[in-house]
């Protein structure tokens, strides 16, 4: 419908996090009873666009974005969430925001009930009205069947509902708004099962049909293709493409998602693994229970001196997969590193066995904040393997002779810019902490190491410092490394493998110079991939 | 001026304040000041313990141990045992304070697996563990099977006394231990250096392999597990060390007191140790044996002080009121900002 008039009008969006810019001159809009598709990786900068429509508080807080918004044909700047609802957008969230004890109907109608007048409320005040609670009843009945949904009683309580259902009852929620005028949905079917997910995409043509403008973001590219009338993609924080649906392909998507150029020295020079190593960690049919990152059952296996990456979409279990084997996380599963077994969900064993972890959580798991650079960094060697002690009749001391000088050559090897081995870690810049971090896995002496997310949050300098280190670690001194990290680039710049996780499972384990179309259905499971190693797929 | 504000904390500095005018109105007053100060160290002394038991509990995550009257009727049983066998002098004293640590021990290891099923509550839970633990307690003391004569009711021949004069015993020891007057002013040698020895083995064990991990445990779980550390073993460590003070400190606070005091009188015992050690600059999560010492050096000294000086400023004695709005007024502050 090319003439439909604009629901939504987004121009010149331009937006800084502390001089980071995350968003460039983006523009999109969406017309009446248009789907409107928005793609692109994570940190394309998806979720700050939706803040900024959304009011949030945080894009106030962290000075606020340059460009224009038109809704409804009018200029529109909310400055929070009320606003934007009061305005008829709509927002179906990726987390469910309903109270369990309440019924669908209470769910739905809630802070918009219809109520009949009484004698107090006569008295006193509206807020003691009496609930019509059959008139909203058929209310919440009529928005749930224009989602042509049939499982759902509108007088079922909203607890112990089946994930899908729940996604319905808050779709039904927002469609139930009267002046809604436009409803984003935040990948709506990364928890539906694939019938009920067939059946919201129809919901979703059905609401256009009623002259709604829709907003979906998903990752799951052919969806996106099927139910979409435009698509804009992201990358970067740049709108790089916007394509009818009709003149693109899953393939050219996935293309224009992750497709880079890689820039910089490209430090995976010998990109093929090291023919000779033996396997040093065997992962059967490991999985873990990590929330939002769950991992359903992998068998993979690491050689010595490779540097295997694993990447893959927020939520696909990425991130899972060290967590488990470091134990921070209950797992179940087999993991064997030099022939021995690791007893799971015992961090102290992974340890001892020689592995270390750098998380990707660096301000709650990987630093103590308020202590010094110096203890930072020997903790964990001095709790795992009782270095950096001095015996003092039956007791063990810190011994900060050893303590002082080890710390005073990591801070030169790593190039940590501090003012001293004393200095306080919450001081330090992120990428400092960062090397902090990384320095206090080495510090452990580890003969493989995980790192999960090394450059999250840190300027581009420290970026390229990380991945040096990282990359000197592994050349130099033959450290065996599994990277976990959502920024493909930087996987392919310094990996020899990389696997990539869809779903909880391997969709496919790719050379660094694999094509961006390949890494991009990879990463969407369009397609299971298996090019370099015998090692058997599951997704 | 600002750094030397920043460095000891506008609570510590008003307090001191407070005190400097305190001691110039007594100057002024022709109060004796030599004694007031005499009894101000010895109620440091004998106060200090108790304090000193806020900072395993604190270091291990647990926060302020509400629960100390859990140590303080472990450390009274301690000394009832020593009387009931008759001991007296430093024999007296040590034994009860063997018996007590003994007891403490399971008590505050069964504290700990309390503590580690209710996280994020557990000043909460402490303080109504200890206010159980002492009505629980008052039925033990009236059906204990303790024979000796000193310590039970007269009338009736059973049960034992609210207040146990142990002046003959061994009260007093370790404050007339090295007694010595110096310009009018007599310092109860044995009982500070007693509190300095526990102050000093404290501080050491802050420096072991144990007293790290359990500092790491409290500061940052998530962190400590990651690097090794069995947290929820340092935190039953932490409420245990906490309990064992708490013996120890009761027994040191009896023998200056001159009695053992029993029924309701451990159901407050922990809110003075608390306040002391916050006023001392430390937070819910964070202390050191500085903050201990000087916590309970300002707060001990400072009750010494305003009830001779306001009763003879004012005619009237708001010691006690004075107490209950610094005591209280610091457990507030402290509980309302999470960071230090």
């Amino acid at each position: 419908m090319p003439s439909a008039p604009m629901v939504l009008k987004m121009e010149g969006i331009t937006k800084e996090f502390y001089g980071n810019p995350v968003l460039k001159n983006v523009s999109l809009d969406v017309k009446q009873g248009e789907i409107h598709g928005l793609v692109g990786e994570n940190g394309a900068g998806k979720t700050t666009l939706m803040n900024i429509l959304f009011g949030m508080p945080v894009i106030q807080e962290t000075g606020g974005f340059s460009g224009r918004i038109l809704f409804d044909g009018r200029e529109f700047l909310p400055r929070e969430p009320r606003q934007a609802m009061a305005a008829g957008i709509g927002m179906v969230h990726q987390e469910f925001m309903l109270i369990p004890g309440f019924s669908v109907t209470e769910n739905i109608k809630l802070n918009r009930e219809i109520t009949r007048e009484n004698l107090l409320s006569r008295m006193f005040s509206r807020k003691l009205e009496t609930l019509d609670m059959p008139a909203m009843a058929a209310d919440s009945r009529k928005a749930i069947d224009a989602l042509a949904f049939e499982g759902i009683d509108e007088w079922a309580p909203v607890a112990g509902m089946p994930v899908g259902h729940k996604q319905f009852v808050e779709i039904a929620r927002e469609i139930d708004k009267e002046n809604v005028k436009l409803l984003v949905f935040d990948e709506p079917t990364a928890v539906l099962t694939e019938s009920e997910a067939a059946i919201l995409l129809d919901a979703l043509k059905r609401l256009a049909r009623r002259g709604i403008g829709i907003l979906f973001i998903s990752h799951r590219l052919d969806e996106v293709l099927a139910t979409c009338d435009r698509i804009t993609v992201l990358r970067d924080g740049e709108v790089v493409a916007e394509k009818k649906a009709g003149e693109t392909t899953v393939i050219e998507l996935a293309e224009l998602m992750v497709g880079r150029k890689v820039d910089g020295l490209r430090l995976a020079d010998e990109a093929k693994p090291p023919e000779t190593g033996e396997d040093v960690l065997v992962v059967e049919d490991l999985s873990v229970n990590m929330p939002g990152e769950r991992v359903r059952g992998v068998s993979f296996t690491v050689k010595r001196g490779e540097i295997l990456g694993i990447g893959g979409l927020a939520g696909h279990g990425k991130l899972g997969i060290a967590n488990g084997i470091m134990g921070l996380q209950p797992a179940s599963g087999r993991v064997k590193f030099l022939g021995k077994e690791i007893s799971l969900n015992d961090p102290l064993s992974a340890l001892k066995a020689g592995l270390a972890f750098v998380s990707e959580d660096r301000r709650n798991i990987g630093l103590l904040l308020d202590e010094t650079l110096e203890d930072n960094l020997v903790l964990a060697a001095m709790q795992v393997h009782g270095r950096f002690l001095r015996r003092v009749g039956p007791f063990a001391m810190r011994d900060s002779g050893s303590i002082r000088r080890h710390a005073l050559e990591t801070i030169k090897e790593f190039d940590i810019r501090t003012t001293g081995p004393r200095q306080v870690v919450r001081r330090l810049s992120g990428g400092n902490q960062q090397k902090v971090c990384i320095a206090r896995a080495i510090s452990l002496e580890p003969k493989l190491l995980l790192v999960s997310e090394p450059t999250r949050g840190i300027d581009v300098g420290a970026k390229q410092k990380v991945l040096e280190i990282l990359y000197r670690l592994n050349r130099e001194k033959g450290l065996t490394i599994i990277m976990t990290s959502s920024e493909l680039v930087e996987l392919r710049r310094i990996c020899h493998r990389i696997m990539i996780m869809y779903d909880g499972k391997i969709a496919g384990i790719l050379p660094p110079d694999a094509s961006d179309a390949e890494f991009g259905l990879t990463m969407s499971g369009e397609k299971s991939t298996e090019r370099s190693g015998e090692h058997e797929t599951t997704g | 001026m600002r750094r030397l504000v920043e460095g000891v904390g506008v609570p510590r500095l008003l307090v001191g304040l407070f005190l400097l005018i305190l001691f110039a109105l007594a100057g002024l007053e022709r109060l004796p000041v030599k004694m007031l100060i005499s009894s101000a160290l010895v109620r440091i002394g004998m106060n200090g313990v108790l304090v000193l038991a806020m900072l395993p509990s604190i270091r291990a995550g647990l926060g302020l141990n509400f629960g100390l009257p859990l140590g303080v009727i472990a450390g009274i049983v301690g000394m009832l045992v020593s009387l009931e066998l008759r001991l007296s002098g430093l024999a007296g004293f040590f034994f009860a304070l063997l018996v007590g640590v003994l007891l403490s021990l399971p008590v505050g290891y069964a504290y700990g697996l309390l503590l580690n099923r209710v996280k994020g509550e557990e000043m909460m839970v402490g303080t109504y563990t200890g206010f159980s633990a002492v009505a629980g307690m008052c039925m033990f003391w009236l059906l204990a099977p303790f024979k000796n004569p000193e310590m039970i009711w007269v009338v009736g021949g059973k049960g034992l006394r609210v207040t146990i004069p142990i002046g003959h015993r061994f009260g007093g020891v370790l404050d007339n231990l090295g007694k010595f007057s110096i310009g009018g002013v007599e310092v109860p040698t044995g009982l500070l250096l007693f509190f300095a020895f526990l102050c000093v083995l404290v501080h050491l064990f802050s420096f072991t392999r144990t007293g790290i991990a359990m500092k790491a445990a409290g500061m940052n779980p998530a962190f400590a597990r990651a690097s090794g550390v069995n947290v929820e073993k340092m935190r039953i460590l932490g409420a245990t060390l906490s309990t064992v003070l708490g013996a120890v400190g009761i027994a040191v606070y009896a023998q200056s007191l001159g009695f053992v005091q029993l029924y309701l009188a451990p159901l407050m015992m922990a809110f003075p140790a608390v306040a002391a050690v916050l006023l001392g600059g430390a937070s819910t999560s964070r202390a050191t044996v500085f903050n201990a010492v000087a916590g309970v050096t300002l707060f001990q000294t400072l009750l010494t002080i305003s009830l001779p000086v306001t009763q003879s400023v004012i005619g009237g004695d708001i010691s006690e009121v004075a107490k209950l709005i610094i005591s209280n007024g610091m457990i507030l502050y402290a509980l309302t900002r999470k960071e230090a």
